[in-house]
């Protein structure tokens, strides 16, 4: 998967008062399948990330996934993309958690029997058949975070975007959780906190102040990133 | 409360949970339509709560989770009551009360033993028709799965704003409570609104 981002800029509430950039003439050429993003609250990662999903538009340059632009191709983009939001209450839309699982399948034009089937079989891959029939709210946060990338994971997308999946999440259920996205045979995006998770990610790329200020391999980018928060 | 008993499908296989969806809606919406005829007797609208209740009981939910669908409209009830006593007569007093407990009872009991997603299919298949004057079913459908969703989420906001503001000034004032609790809505509004298009529900 190639995602090409060029000279990409973003201001929130553009020609208002309240205008503040985010993002200031990025450029980067994404192909590896595991690709870390960092930065200090505010650098700009989760516009970013939201920008390859095409949920926030650039309003200086451009993004492409695969060819195709999220300003005018973001349906296409995101049929083949997964989205793992910080909160994982605002992505579970369904009541139980089966039916949440199912929800991603609604305009599949599966027959009914296999998208229960899929989703059985989806419980039962993320340890969660014990809940199929209970209120996905009432889960605990690791249980909420499993139950979205399980729900997310059932379209098979080719591409998982993740947005500080494990910022709510205690120790246990981070490394957990990071253990399961490092089996994935999905490209993973991951803008995060827990460093502890890019370990063996082909690529991590720091931000800061809107900028890219490193980009290379974990071991040489995270203790860049260590030095610059030291400052 | 807990909010999660608020007309949550309760899993079971009783002859109601098998009972398909549009059967269901269909029987609310035609005993609905009964009860406002039946608010003339009060021996119809005591009946039309046993049978209610019986329903219930044969779904295999028991009274506390029949108590939780009840009491939150409870003070609503006593208050139309009252205002019935003082404006109209005794008979309106005791059934406007009643005929609104069986409405939710009744509500209830259709939303406690179907699956959400079996509703709401019923829901967008009786909003085909108006497709040709451009009304998306699965809109429709989508706009009502997010109300009942609403109900757990705006409960547990309600929670998290009371409980800070006690923390913080260890009293409860209503306008202290409802514009935290108003601006955390429409934030997470947003929030699902935006993970509604990541699940690409916005194609």
């Amino acid at each position: 998967m190639l995602i090409s981002i060029e000279h990409v800029g973003h201001t929130f509430d553009a020609g208002t008062v309240r205008a503040h950039s985010v993002l200031h003439d990025v450029n980067l050429t994404l192909t590896e399948p595991r690709i870390g993003i960092i930065g200090h609250n505010g650098s700009g990662k989760s516009t970013l990330i939201r920008m390859l999903d095409g949920l926030i538009l650039p309003t200086q340059g451009s993004v492409s996934v695969d060819g195709f632009d999220t300003a005018k191709d973001a349906a296409a983009i995101r049929r083949t993309t997964g989205f793992i939001f910080t909160d994982p209450d605002h992505q579970i839309i369904m009541p139980t958690v089966s039916e949440d699982v199912a929800f991603g399948l609604r305009r599949s034009k599966l027959p009914k029997d296999e998208v229960a089937a899929r989703v059985d079989a989806q419980l039962v891959a993320f340890g969660l058949k014990q809940f199929s029939d209970q209120p996905a709210h009432l889960l605990s946060g690791g249980q909420k975070q499993l139950l979205a990338l399980a729900s997310v994971l059932i379209t098979d997308p080719g591409l998982l975007l993740m947005d500080e999946p494990t910022t709510l999440l205690d120790t246990r259920n981070a490394r957990m959780f990071g253990a399961l996205v490092a089996d994935l045979d999905q490209n993973v995006i991951l803008a995060t906190h827990h460093l502890h998770l890019l370990a063996d990610f082909d690529r991590v790329i720091v931000f800061d102040e809107g900028k890219v200020v490193a980009d290379g391999t974990p071991s040489e980018t995270i203790p860049f990133y260590d030095a610059l928060m030291e400052n | 409360m807990r909010s999660s008993n608020l007309g949550l499908y309760q899993p079971g296989n009783s002859w109601l949970h098998r009972l398909p969806a549009g059967a269901k809606l269909a029987t609310l919406v035609l005993f609905s339509a009964g009860l406002i005829f039946a608010q003339r007797s009060l021996i119809a609208l005591a009946t039309s709560i046993v049978l209610i209740l019986l329903a219930y009981a044969s779904a295999g939910i028991g009274p506390r989770l029949i108590w939780w669908q009840v009491k939150p409209i409870l003070a609503m009830a006593v208050f139309i009551g009252a205002m019935h006593a003082l404006t109209r007569n005794w008979h309106n007093t005791a059934a406007i009360p009643m005929m609104l407990v069986s409405l939710v009872m009744l509500a209830a009991l259709v939303t406690l033993t179907t699956r959400t997603t079996a509703l709401i299919d019923v829901i967008t298949k009786c909003a085909r028709p108006f497709a040709r004057f451009g009304v998306d079913p699965e809109r429709v459908g989508l706009t009502m799965l997010l109300g009942i969703r609403c109900v757990p989420l705006i409960s547990g906001l309600a929670s998290k704003v009371k409980e800070a503001q006690i923390a913080r000034c260890g009293v409860f004032d209503m306008r202290a409570f409802a514009v935290p609790l108003i601006i955390s809505a429409i934030r997470d509004a947003d929030a699902v609104g935006e993970a509604l298009i990541a699940r690409g529900f916005d194609d």
